[in-house]
């Protein structure tokens, strides 16, 4: 790419040298244009490369991995009979597809709810000024700092039945008589890991908000208090119309995050227990890596990539109505 | 902070697809690792033991067997979740080291690859193997990997607590129960048991389904009923935590440390865990079998060493020179006395003994143990997920025992 641009450069020297007339004057604009060309491309290859690399061949790869009888031996050997769709067939018509897709739906939703309610909740908070506020709100990233490993870690032996800390505290607050089983319930594991998650997600979320709320000028909160608003009116009528764009970028890209999410539960529950906080990324991972059917894992992982892409669709289509908004 | 751009959008989806797709990042490294084959000076090993005390001690082993070999060891430690996605990707860019360590549970799987030679066509000794400790290492009726040592799962019984109790350490499942119930006072629970949904709740149920008669290519029959449901009452009549559900094995270790269970059936490898408490007594017994008479049957489970296929004759024959020191006598009693696990040859017992008198039960289960592949092999991966399953959705109440062990099944 760099080749090119001394060449061009000598041509056109040679241009400017040798006098006026027309003929050269338009091969030295034909030499620009093939200059600027090179330059353009100089921009864009590097991003294609990337894109090509590390965004199209997984993508490929695991497209046609999920046509393939692909197993341990596959790895190895390099063979994997293609198949058709039977991998999916397979897939979907398991006993815990559907129970999974159900999980990563309620997941999802449930997470995204309350990271975000609580994160504007907290971002709202933070826009006063106030004694120790950037110390404080920059306590509120701490989870974020924390691998995700540890932090479950720490949350699996917070939310332990008989020797928790959660379940000790509500005792002697009086509020419980017997210790709620947090993760060992299968009825409320899946909530508990929504709560966890949603500890997780916070930061991201007050982030974003807060450096959207920065955006909105201190002039407008002025007129509208002259004006005779009181808080909750000013919230409506400017902070939630202003902060639009920004709450479209942080659901979207937080639905996604969400649904992709694999540590959180692998590192809570594994999928437990009796499969009751399984998610389609923990049953992917199951199926490559427990069952060595990297076939049905991949396509699996297809599905959620789908459903990502879905969604993914809808944040390209709002960011770009609120670009030319 | 700057707001996510469609950049970061990608990255996000390109990581979803990494968890299908691991043979990409193979074909990435391919170029890197495969260099140096050439050069017999060194050679390269493969484990997952990244913990201390075993990493060290490994690792003294390694550099010890590979001085007598006359070779400089290369070795790589890989934590054991990333562990079997390092070796298919190595497998699949034929960069395999030279000698790979295996879990015994996948050995199976790897070796139907063809990546690893049938230890038939090289020179290594086995005469220093028992033969329950063979089984590990072979599928498809050729032996593929070595473990020096092997482990299994006992129950351990704090006897302090038993004493207190009036209560002597139970022999039969009815022995068991009771024992429990009399131990079950207050916030400590008379026993604990590991169900958590990784390999560790099929390892605990084995032994019940096997020394009951059952087997685990027959999880709808009677016997497989009878041992899951003996597992299931102990959490329903409360004398086992609903946490079990949650626990593994390092998990009830530290519940039987703590002192909150009287009784753990547990991989015996926690022993080192207990041992650093001096005020703590306990005895380790076999699991206790249906009736009086019985046989009992566990688990073996370890670690065998196995040497991938790397069309290097030279490199080769010093593998096979460092692997037959890994398995020497010498060896396996070094490692077993220093990692608390049991030599593989049954003629060192006798000298093992005499350091830890103390470990009777644990040797014998492990001389009466079985492999837990032997039976089903390539399909055992998912036998035992199916297993674990089952223990967690009849434990839960999800399902009933008989339900949960016909759609394990399947």
């Amino acid at each position: 790419m760099t080749n090119v641009s001394p060449d061009t450069m000598t041509e056109t020297d040679h241009g400017a040298q040798g006098g006026p007339g027309r003929k050269k004057r338009a091969r030295a604009s034909v030499s620009r244009e093939r200059r600027n060309a090179a330059a353009q491309w100089a921009f864009v290859v590097p991003a294609l490369i990337y894109i090509a690399l590390f965004f199209a061949y997984p993508v490929i790869k695991n497209l046609v991995m999920s046509f393939q009888d692909y197993t341990a031996s596959s790895f190895y050997t390099g063979e994997a009979p293609l198949v058709g769709f039977s991998n999916y067939v397979t897939v979907l018509s398991g006993d815990q597809f559907f129970p999974t897709l159900r999980n990563s739906l309620v997941f999802t939703v449930g997470s995204i709810v309350g990271q975000f309610s609580l994160g504007l909740l907290a971002a709202v908070f933070f826009r006063r000024r106030f004694p120790l506020s950037t110390f404080l709100r920059s306590l509120l990233l701490l989870p974020w700092l924390l691998p995700v490993i540890v932090a479950t870690a720490l949350w699996r032996s917070l939310m332990d039945q008989d020797s928790g800390a959660i379940n000790t505290v509500l005792n002697a607050l009086g509020l419980i008589d017997t210790g709620i089983p947090w993760l060992s319930s299968p009825s409320i594991a899946l909530l508990s890991v929504i709560i966890v998650n949603i500890w997780i997600g916070i930061p991201f979320n007050v982030a974003i908000l807060y450096g959207g709320l920065q955006d909105i000028p201190d002039e407008l909160y002025e007129a509208a208090s002259l004006d005779g608003a009181g808080p909750w009116r000013s919230f409506r009528s400017i902070t939630w119309p202003l902060l639009r764009p920004t709450v479209t970028v942080v659901m979207l890209l937080g639905v996604i995050y969400t649904l992709r999410s694999l540590d959180v539960v692998l590192g809570l529950t594994r999928g437990g227990p009796a499969n009751s906080t399984q998610t389609l990324p923990t049953l992917s991972y199951f199926q490559s890596f427990q069952q060595f059917e990297f076939g049905q894992g991949a396509a699996t992982s297809n599905i959620l990539i789908v459903i990502a892409f879905v969604f993914a669709l809808f944040y390209l289509r709002t960011s770009r109505r609120d670009i030319t908004a | 902070m700057k707001v996510p751009t469609r950049r970061k959008l990608q990255n996000k989806i390109t990581m979803i697809t990494a968890v299908g797709s691991i043979s990409v990042l193979a074909a990435c490294s391919s170029a890197g690792s495969g260099g140096g084959q050439s050069d017999s000076t060194t050679i390269r090993v493969a484990d997952y033991y990244t913990d201390e005390p075993s990493k060290s001690i490994i690792g003294e082993m390694l550099d010890r067997c590979g001085s007598e070999a006359g070779v400089t060891i290369e070795r790589e430690a890989v934590p054991s979740g990333d562990y079997l996605s390092k070796v298919l990707q190595q497998s699949s860019s034929k960069s395999l080291p030279d000698i790979q360590m295996l879990d015994a549970q996948d050995l199976p799987a790897i070796a139907e690859t063809g990546a690893l030679a049938p230890l038939s066509e090289r020179e290594v000794s086995t005469n220093t193997i028992g033969e329950s400790v063979l089984s590990l290492g072979t599928s498809g009726g050729e032996l593929y990997g070595l473990a020096p040592t092997v482990g299994t799962i006992v129950m351990f019984t704090n006897t302090d607590m038993l004493q207190e109790a009036g209560v002597s350490v139970p022999e039969t499942w009815d022995d068991l129960k009771t024992a429990a119930e009399k131990l079950t006072d207050g916030d400590r629970y008379g026993i604990a048991i590991t169900a958590k949904n990784t390999g560790e709740a099929t390892y605990a149920y084995l032994p019940l389904l096997w020394s009951n008669g059952g087997s685990e290519d027959d999880l709808s029959s009677r016997e497989a009923q009878e041992a899951l449901q003996f597992e299931v009452d102990l959490v329903k009549d409360g004398v086992a935590s609903n946490s079990v559900v949650q626990w593994g094995n390092s998990d009830v270790g530290d519940q039987f440390l703590n002192g909150n269970a009287a009784i753990a059936i547990m991989s015996a490898t926690q022993m080192s865990k207990l041992n650093d408490d001096p005020e703590l007594n306990y005895e380790i017994t076999s699991i206790p079998v249906p009736e009086l008479g019985d046989d009992h049957v566990a688990p073996i489970g370890g670690e065998v060493w196995t040497l991938p296929r790397t069309g290097d004759d030279e490199r080769e024959n010093k593998a096979e020179e460092v692997l037959s020191c890994i398995v020497s006598n010498e060896t396996q009693l070094s490692l077993a006395e220093s990692r608390l696990v049991v030599p593989a040859n049954p003629d060192l017992d006798e000298e093992y003994l005499k350091t830890f008198p103390h470990l009777v039960s644990y040797v014998e289960t492990v001389r009466d143990g079985r492999s837990r592949t032997a039976l089903l092999e390539t399909e055992w991966p998912k036998t035992n997920q199916a297993i674990w399953e089952a223990v967690q959705s009849a434990i839960t109440g999800q399902k009933t025992v008989s339900d949960a062990l016909s759609d394990a099944a399947k």
